[in-house]
């Protein structure tokens, strides 16, 4: 049988696996499309059979790997997700993504009086208060929020 | 007690067993705060006083504290006059502030203010109220005036009615109460109701709480009537304060079923809530409750500033 590639191998870059279906979008939006080299390629799956999860979404970006930053706010979004760096079309490091204790930057305070969205020279700063699903508080103003993906920074 | 140099921005920073010491510490300090007494436990000690909110009782009573155990304050007053105005960070003021004194007491109009002040300055911070958040010293006030009403706090009944949502007071004072073991009932117009969070947090703690819209209903077997004020500068908007401003009233009817040994409380200033008829009885525990909050404020400042009281 003839294997099909639906999307092509990278020489260099990141692969994001195992994304819950739909995410992979918003994934991106954390990766920052601007960010990107301007002759890299950016490939998305949606909506892939996956025996880990069911269905999901796959993101590979060309020549560039993620900062730890940007590899917590994925955790957020995306918990089951697995990073895979590439390098010469060989798989170097792949692991699990991990949601931190705190998260720094990434998920704005929905509460428009909190402090830490006046012009103090602070980052947003939040407590995982629960991780499945995941519940972070507002280490300032203890605003609790579930609905983070509209609130990201 | 262990509370030296440490931050008091949440009533979630001292465990039930810290309270409890902190109440019968402030029993200690009564005779210092009423002048029968002198102390010179905080001489040589600074604290700023750091209002960028307007206050009489919070400010008056924290800077009595500090005065009557031979402290001394610097106080800013209004952000108005303060370098905010030209557009200095709170962040960077309070550098400043820790770098002149030895605790800053503080109120903010936005919610996280302390404990962004609390990140920013390596002096003790107490919080002395931010926007609708926390008012853990006000709440231990509260506490206190139950405590020497009833000698204890577990098992009490206690109803607290008004604003149960914008009310920074009540969202300290409910955790407190509930860890320490009281019933609460909650009255309130439905547009104030304790906000979710609160409402299962308690729920999750295990508290007693049963909700009681009818105040003469509520207060009929309650030990203590904790009333607050609806406040104007809370809502975001003028059309909703209108609906429910002035939908209670304390007075001498309302008391006539509450049992004889009911206290009524109020965080004040009051506006309208109790009728000054009530004044008059001995169910009002107000002026004491705001006398109490100059000896729970110098427990509090004693054991944060690591000074040997008496």
């Amino acid at each position: 049988m003839v294997r099909e590639l639906k999307i092509t191998p990278i020489k260099n870059g990141t692969v994001i696996d195992h994304i819950g279906n739909g995410l992979a979008l918003e994934v991106l939006r954390i990766i920052g499309i601007k960010e990107l080299d301007k002759d890299s390629t950016v490939s998305i799956a949606l909506h892939v059979r996956s025996g880990k999860i069911g269905w999901k979404d796959m993101v590979k970006v060309e020549n560039m790997e993620l900062s730890p930053r940007k590899v917590n706010a994925i955790a957020l979004l995306a918990p089951t997700a697995t990073i895979s760096i590439i390098r010469d079309y060989r798989v170097q490091e792949k692991r699990s993504v991990d949601l931190p204790e705190r998260i720094f930057g990434i998920v704005k305070c929905p509460n428009p009086s909190c402090i830490s969205n006046q012009s103090e020279p602070v980052e947003s700063q939040f407590h995982v208060l629960r991780r499945g699903p995941v519940v972070l508080s507002c280490a300032y103003c203890e605003r609790q929020v579930d609905e983070f993906l509209k609130h990201l920074a | 007690m262990a509370l030296k140099g440490r931050d008091l921005v949440s009533i979630r920073d001292l465990s039930p067993r810290e309270i409890t010491d902190l109440l019968s510490a402030s029993r200690k300090m009564i005779p210092i705060a009423e002048g029968k007494k002198s102390s010179n436990a905080l001489a040589g000690k600074i604290v700023a006083m750091a209002f960028f909110e307007p206050s009489t009782r919070t400010r008056l009573s924290f800077e009595t504290a500090v005065q009557r155990l031979g402290g001394r304050c610097i106080t800013i007053a209004d952000s108005g006059i303060s370098s905010m105005k030209k557009g200095e960070s709170l962040y960077d003021t309070v550098r400043m502030l820790s770098s002149y004194s030895d605790a800053i007491v503080i109120r903010h109009p936005n919610e996280g203010a302390a404990r962004l002040a609390a990140d920013a300055s390596d002096k003790p911070v107490i919080n002395a109220g931010d926007g609708a958040g926390q008012h853990p010293t006000q709440a231990l006030l509260d506490l206190a005036t139950m405590r020497e009403a009833f000698g204890t706090l577990a098992g009490l009944k206690v109803v607290l009615l008004g604003d149960l949502k914008y009310g920074r007071t009540v969202h300290s004072l409910a955790y407190a109460l509930g860890i320490l073991g009281a019933e609460l009932v909650l009255a309130s117009p439905p547009a104030l109701r304790l906000p979710d969070e609160s409402r299962s947090e308690l729920d999750q703690l295990g508290v007693k709480i049963t909700e009681e819209p009818d105040v003469s209903r509520a207060v009929r077997d309650a030990d203590v009537l904790y009333v607050t004020r609806i406040q104007k500068e809370r809502f975001p908007d003028e059309g909703e304060y209108r609906k429910v401003a002035g939908s209670y009233r304390i007075d001498a009817s309302v008391l006539a079923s509450a049992k004889p040994r009911l206290i009524v409380m109020h965080p004040l200033p009051r506006a309208g809530e109790i009728d000054p008829e009530v004044d008059r009885t001995p169910h009002a525990a107000y002026f004491r409750e705001a006398f109490l909050a100059v000896p729970v404020r110098m427990a509090l400042l004693t054991g944060v500033l690591g000074a040997k009281a008496g």
